[in-house]
């Protein structure tokens, strides 16, 4: 560590002390913060799958339901569907999921330029938000490589129902244990509104989402 | 570029002209209001439908706005807990008093990992230590790679919001840049088009450029995790893809626990872009083996900001999570767009925290350029009072600072006239005499000299021929009589 480093360092603490210190009881005040905001859903299990399909409908998402037994027939449409045959498969996907006559390559550190030449991903999610059309996704040890759901330009997701929750609160309960490990929520496709206000959907993220729903 | 036009706005608060002058360009370019209305009214047209439909939105607003001051109370011990836990996750921690430090910390960070170019997502921290132009002096080439961002960078041009910064730029002068810079001739101006080509344009330095920088939405003190809200991808490229990452954040970005997210994620993105949640957002810790950067620090900056935390009275313009809805909302920068506030941060919020992080010596007319209506307040999602904070800076510019003598000199004289009834009598006497020449339907529009200044922007109401008092003392005559 330079001196110099150490001289900011010191100076900003003792700059933020001057103005705010003094002894207070810090897990009480935090414990004190009002969270009178809606923490729970209150929607049947059925009808909080449906609005998070509506969410993913919103958002240009196709949206492919089956049993978990019908995953890998369900991945077959999808990829029929948008003509896609070479697809890497992310850690952590079962070789249940994966239907006959596509090519599938797992991951195994591949290039980014392997990753941009595919024709998508294929992961699975911990969880999502039906208020929001949120899917969350945890990377790290036997999880999808972040790069992995970024690259390729067409990202399906296998959600099971029962990692639906109602409200983001919920999701974010969900996955504190994994707090410390890289999270991605994504809510839609890649987008940007920077000209005119026009929302254009697909930017350099995965242009296109779909997601197998499994009841 | 050295074509420059002199209308170029200045966006260095040492340089910038006062608020009022800088307002002009604007005012008389109908094409760049237009935009600019266009833009504020199509977000808050969405921000106002998905907050509606949100229940417990006042409720969030509370927790948000109670976690951010509880944040700022004890910034020392959270700051602390953050690099100690970012530390341990495998990153590295710096800290930097001014723009100056923070600035050199980068380059040599840049220069250990031998960096030619870098890959930028968006960060107004950036801009506030003007990053790029050192680090092109220094010979390292900065891509910005948000949309917005390429838009001014390509076209020379210079932010006008904080969430939006080209909105006031049309798809026709964006097609223009992009057909000069790109070398694209046949380039339409359909928004699809123009999103295509910064595709294109980015696509193989994300994939080949090994460093980047980013700023940080939030920084969460019990994980030391660092958060960025996008929309585009082009975030979750440069702090994914390259070898090394440096984040540049102030000090008044960090959270106390993870769990704050779901307060502070909510309310962002609805009072941002009016969506009810951005399409991404990534949340990291350290460096994760096999995934992401290699090499990752963090660069802390001050800058100015604990001499805000300093007044505890406006202590509260550090809650800001850069939403930018005060802008979209504020009557005075539907009229006069960003680049009129002589800084990055335009807006109500722009009004108050320029002049604080300058301690007051510069941008000294910015706490006036406000009608104090409050709209801004009400919309803020951590209810940062920025009325309250405006008069209160008023209020420091006058003191700290001396108002103009010569109208501080006949606020004096006026205070003395109406604390008499005699003297406001005699007063108005002379007044109207004087007044005849300049009254025109019971308005003065344009005062002589120095009082001038006093009509260049507003009428001010004629002394009626006669006052109440007298009609009053003429009525009671008439009675009597």
């Amino acid at each position: 560590m330079s001196a110099a480093k150490l001289d900011a360092r010191q100076e900003i603490l003792e700059r933020i002390r001057k103005a705010v210190g003094g002894a207070r009881d810090r897990a009480a005040e935090y414990a004190a913060i009002p969270r009178e905001y809606r923490r729970e859903g209150g929607m049947a299990p059925e009808a909080r799958v449906e609005l998070f399909a509506a969410r993913l409908y919103e958002y240009g998402a196709s949206v492919y339901r089956c049993t978990s037994a019908q995953i890998a027939d369900a991945v077959a449409q999808a990829l029929t569907q948008r003509r896609r045959t070479a697809i890497v498969v992310s850690h952590g996907v079962p070789a249940s999921w994966l239907p006959d006559g596509f090519e599938f390559v797992e991951d195994d550190a591949l290039s980014y330029a392997a990753l941009d030449q595919s024709n998508g991903v294929l992961t699975g999610c911990e969880a999502a938000v039906a208020f929001t059309g949120t899917i969350i996704l945890r990377h790290g040890a036997g999880q999808p490589r972040r790069a992995v759901t970024l690259v390729p330009d067409y990202h399906l997701c296998v959600v099971r129902a029962e990692q639906v929750v109602e409200t983001f609160p919920e999701a974010i309960r969900r996955v504190e244990e994994f707090r410390a490990a890289p999270l991605t929520t994504i809510s839609g496709p890649s987008a940007t509104s920077d000209i005119e206000m026009t929302r254009v959907k697909g930017v350099h993220g995965p242009r296109t989402l779909d997601v197998v729903l499994v009841r | 570029m050295s074509n420059a036009p002199s209308t170029h706005p200045v966006l260095d608060p040492l340089l910038a002209p006062p608020f009022p002058q800088a307002a002009l360009p604007v005012l008389r370019n109908p094409q760049l209001r237009k935009n600019v209305a266009h833009a504020i009214d199509v977000i808050q047209a969405k921000r106002a439908k998905l907050v509606a439909e949100k229940t417990d939105w006042q409720e969030l607003r509370t927790s948000a706005s109670a976690i951010r001051a509880h944040a700022l109370e004890n910034l020392d011990f959270y700051l602390e807990q953050f690099e100690t836990r970012c530390t341990a996750a495998g990153g590295t921690v710096h800290w930097a008093a001014d723009a100056a430090e923070a600035r050199q910390i980068i380059l040599a960070l840049l220069r250990q990992e031998n960096a030619t170019e870098v890959i930028k997502i968006k960060t107004m921290t950036s801009a506030e230590i003007q990053l790029n132009p050192f680090l092109e002096a220094a010979g390292i080439n900065a891509y910005e790679t948000d949309l917005a961002e390429i838009i001014l960078q390509l076209g020379d041009e210079e932010p006008s919001h904080i969430v939006v910064p080209a909105l006031h730029i049309n798809r026709s002068q964006v097609r223009e840049i992009f057909a000069r810079r790109m070398g694209l001739e046949n380039l339409s101006d359909d928004p699809k088009a123009l999103t295509n080509a910064a595709r294109t344009w980015l696509r193989q330095k994300f994939l080949t450029i090994p460093t980047a920088i980013s700023g940080a939405n939030f920084l969460i003190a019990e994980t030391g995790s660092v958060a960025v809200v996008e929309s585009e991808g082009n975030g979750r490229m440069c702090l994914t893809l390259p070898r090394a990452l440096i984040t540049l954040a102030g000090i008044e970005k960090v959270i106390p626990r993870f769990q704050d997210l779901e307060v502070m994620l909510q309310v962002l993105a609805r009072s941002a872009t009016g969506e009810r949640m951005n399409p991404y957002t990534s949340l990291w810790t350290g460096v994760t083996p096999g995934d992401g950067p290699e090499e990752f620090h963090v660069v802390l900056i001050d800058n100015g900001r604990t001499g805000v935390l300093d007044d505890a009275e406006s202590r509260a313009t550090l809650a800001c999570i850069r939403c930018g809805a005060c802008l979209n909302i504020c009557p005075v920068y539907r009229q006069t767009g960003g680049h009129a506030y002589g800084s990055i941060y335009a807006g109500p919020i722009g009004a108050i925290l320029t002049p604080q992080l300058q301690a007051m010596k510069h941008s000294r007319s910015l706490p006036y350029a406000s009608t104090l209506c409050g709209a801004c307040y009400d919309v803020c999602p951590v209810k940062i009072d920025i009325p309250e904070i405006l008069i209160h800076l008023r209020n420091k510019v006058v003191k700290g600072h001396g108002a103009p003598m010569a109208e501080w000199m006949a606020m004096k004289a006026a205070a003395r006239a109406f604390a008499s009834g005699g003297r406001l009598q005699s007063a108005q006497k002379l007044v109207r005499i004087a007044q005849k020449p300049y009254v025109e339907d019971g308005v003065i529009g344009r005062l002589p000299g120095m009082l001038a200044n006093w009509t260049r922007f507003r009428d001010l109401a004629a002394v009626p021929a006669e006052s109440f008092r007298q009609w009053w003392a003429a009525r009671q005559r008439k009675e009597i009589s």
